[in-house]
């Protein structure tokens, strides 16, 4: 009984606070986009050359508009790198180019097919051949020919039990190496960025964002995004109870029958490790309510994740994003 | 709140080994249905492969390969849940050797500290520096959550003395009675976590989820004056806003307008509130916690570091300071060290003059050292290259608090919290 009338009276307060903050025009913030501006601020003030890891996806598209509001009137005052795997969907890379377009930022492209010719990494064959992991070695390479000090990521901690032990900003060495057992703890809102010559820091400023909030965030801003996060008519084929892109990308083997279905995807990363979920979301509202009930999670849909249940952290070991 | 309106509570975690912890975390996952299929399907796979004949909600938390051979937890993790009403952010800090310098992490960022204790163990030498810890960073809120009540026949006895027990500690801390809760759960076998039990009728309390709902993030902050630390100077200088010059940064404590007469600190002159912007709105009044760009009617003198603060609320600006310590670092912190103190986003040197006392973090004294450890918690008295502007910790959280960095590593080596 006692908690009954506990919870009426609170309802009573909550009704006067927002009563209050109407008639006020008191502007109450989101904690967790208030947390990645500052975050980005940060970034902008401890680093002298920062970059802003750019892949397309719905992820980095929230960080570009965070960072936006973070530095607004001015530009934002940092490039985005995008490490092109080769295997990129054509609708990401449209999307991309049009965005940098319109927001007047400095973007700059390197390439994995690069590190292939010059023989510093080997294509993988067969089956699960995939160029995900060959980025790192570009990104390693972007990192030391640019001389960037922090490279911002939308790396965040629900999406994998690694990442759920990431910092914010986490030091990486020479050769980019993540040691988890080293981490130096955050407290507060307080960020210690100051690093050696040689290492560089990945940033992850939606740390604590969860896939819907990154949803739901993009629907309330408006934020645009590629097309192939809506559902669309796609030749794929099944395998491992996952539904894997058909072109010539993709290894297949005979066998695996191709099939055209309404699907879409959940992350936008290279062709050979995105797999796709059916679906007929064609509105942000559709995605948004489809991920409130959706029971596989995000990951459950990266091919890469799946080889192993340390995959992700032996991948963050070796400087992975 | 968040864009859906809905409030944000974020708690940090505290147990021994073996309290099920994990457990309990994995079990509010998975009874609010923010387990999805793939991950109970690990899980299940994972617990039939050690020969468990339950399911192991701890293995959905437990993330280092370290940590799942070892079948411990090393590293502050963070979880995300939510309910219709509530989003969850869970800090998990492990229960071992490093608690002490994991637990002040996880809760530095959190409202809500959950103590769990083992009914079969009672209240353990861990069980009182967690609620130390949780009374030096003065959590807004503690539960106690009585883990494992099935393995003790659902006594009420056996509650009610570990409830005696926590009292006698409760007294010794800063706490109210209405700040703390206590709550008997079977994590492993989901009572009164979020499902009431059949088994604990003498128990009229709400389940932890239901209890953790009801609290109100407003109600856990400390309301204080409006201290805003200068991160970052905005000059556009594009033709639109050729002479915008912006201070951007956090606000903390209270909320600020535009027409507040504020002071600069440290150079202390004066000025007025033009605009406060966030992105492309122009906001009339900011509350705590928003990250905004202020305009001033003068043109004065403004650089990251500085702290912006109403007129007649300056913090007191000293160039020593006594402050009460936890290192976080196996580097040892010594007498006549110089280290980077950083408060906020401003950074000074400072030395280490003395250390007044290592403070044992059990409620049972204090003794003479040279010398803080890893985890050891110490009041110690510096002197600075620059006065800093500060409250004290209890008067305002982000105001009261700082980190040390080390100068030759440039680790975050210690926290300390302002008299």
């Amino acid at each position: 009984m006692m908690n009954a009338e506990f919870r009426i009276s609170k309802k009573a307060e909550i009704v006067n606070q927002k009563l209050y903050i109407l008639m006020s025009n008191l502007f109450i913030p989101n904690p967790k986009e208030a947390e990645s501006i500052h975050i980005l601020r940060e970034v902008a003030a401890q680093f002298e050359r920062p970059v802003l890891l750019f892949s397309g996806g719905k992820d980095s598209i929230t960080l570009v508009r965070l960072a936006q509001k973070a530095f607004f009137p001015a530009k934002i005052p940092f490039p985005l790198l995008h490490v092109d795997t080769g295997h990129n969907f054509p609708e990401t890379i449209e999307f991309r180019d049009k965005l940098v377009e319109e927001l007047g930022l400095e973007l700059i492209v390197r390439n994995v097919q690069d590190a292939i010719d010059q023989g510093k990494v080997r294509e993988e064959r067969g089956r699960y051949a995939s160029r995900n992991s060959l980025q790192t070695t570009t990104l390693l390479d972007a990192i030391e020919e640019f001389k960037f000090d922090a490279c911002i990521g939308g790396a965040r901690r629900d999406e994998e039990k690694a990442r759920a032990k990431e910092r914010v900003f986490s030091v990486r060495d020479d050769f980019g190496q993540w040691d988890e057992k080293n981490q130096r703890p955050e407290l507060f809102d307080m960020l210690n960025g100051k690093i050696h010559l040689g290492q560089n820091v990945r940033v992850f400023p939606i740390s604590n964002w969860t896939e819907l909030d990154v949803w739901e965030y993009i629907r309330t801003e408006n934020i645009e995004i590629p097309s192939i996060y809506f559902a669309h008519k796609r030749d794929v084929f099944f395998r491992d109870g996952l539904i894997w892109t058909a072109n010539e990308h993709v290894f297949r083997e005979e066998h695996e029958e191709v099939v055209e279905k309404w699907v879409r995807f959940r992350t936008v990363g290279d062709m050979t490790c995105t797999a796709a979920v059916l679906s007929e979301a064609l509105s942000l509202d559709d995605v948004v309510a489809e991920i409130r009930e959706s029971t596989i999670s995000e990951r459950g849909a990266r091919i890469d994740d799946k080889r192993s249940e340390a995959a992700m952290e032996t991948r963050k070991k070796v400087g992975y994003f | 709140m968040d864009i859906q309106g809905r409030k944000l509570i974020k708690i940090a975690t505290a147990g021994s080994v073996d309290d099920g912890k994990s457990t309990l975390i994995g079990r509010l996952l998975y009874d609010t249905h923010s387990l999805t299929t793939d991950k109970i399907e690990a899980i299940e796979k994972n617990s039939k492969q050690r020969g468990y004949d339950y399911l192991d909600f701890s293995l959905a938390t437990d993330g280092l390969v370290a940590e799942r051979e070892q079948g411990i937890t090393i590293d502050v993790a963070h979880i995300y849940f939510n309910t219709s009403k509530t989003n969850f952010i869970v800090a998990d800090t492990p229960g071992h050797v490093e608690y002490t310098r994991n637990m002040v992490t996880g809760a530095s960022t959190s409202q809500v500290a959950i103590i769990l204790i083992d009914a079969r163990k009672g209240v353990i030498e861990q069980t009182y520096r967690h609620f130390f810890i949780s009374n030096l960073l003065r959590m807004s809120h503690v539960v106690v959550a009585v883990n494992k009540m099935d393995l003790v026949d659902y006594s009420e006895e056996v509650f009610s003395k570990i409830k005696a027990d926590f009292d006698e500690l409760v007294v010794k801390s800063d706490f109210g009675e209405d700040q703390i809760t206590f709550i008997p759960v079977s994590a492993l076998k989901g009572e009164n976590v979020t499902r009431e039990s059949e088994h604990m009728p003498w128990y009229v309390g709400n389940t932890l989820l239901d209890h953790l709902e009801v609290l109100e993030p407003n109600d856990l902050q400390e309301s204080s004056v409006a201290r805003f630390p200068v991160q970052y100077v905005v000059r556009p200088k594009t033709e639109a806003y050729h002479d915008f010059r912006g201070f951007s940064g956090k606000l903390y404590g209270n909320s600020l307008k535009v027409g507040d007469k504020v002071a600069l600190l440290p150079s202390g002159n004066e000025s007025t509130i033009k605009g406060i912007h966030f992105f492309d709105q122009e906001l009339e009044e900011a509350a705590p916690g928003s990250s905004i760009t202020i305009t001033l009617e003068d043109e004065v003198d403004c650089s990251r570091g500085d702290m912006i603060v109403k007129v007649g609320e300056e913090p007191k600006s000293d160039k020593s300071l006594t402050a009460t310590l936890c290192q976080v670092n196996s580097k040892a912190l010594k007498v006549g060290q110089k280290y980077i103190l950083q408060h906020g986003v401003n950074r000074v040197l400072a030395k280490v003059d003395r250390i007044e006392e290592k403070i044992h973090a059990d409620f049972s004294g204090t003794e003479q050292t040279e010398q803080l450890k890893l985890n050891d918690i110490g009041r110690v008295q510096f002197r600075l290259s620059k006065p800093i502007h500060v409250d004290s910790y209890k008067s305002n959280k982000s105001n009261g608090s700082f980190i040390l960095i080390d100068e030759g590593s440039f680790d975050t080596i210690s926290v300390g919290f302002i008299d």
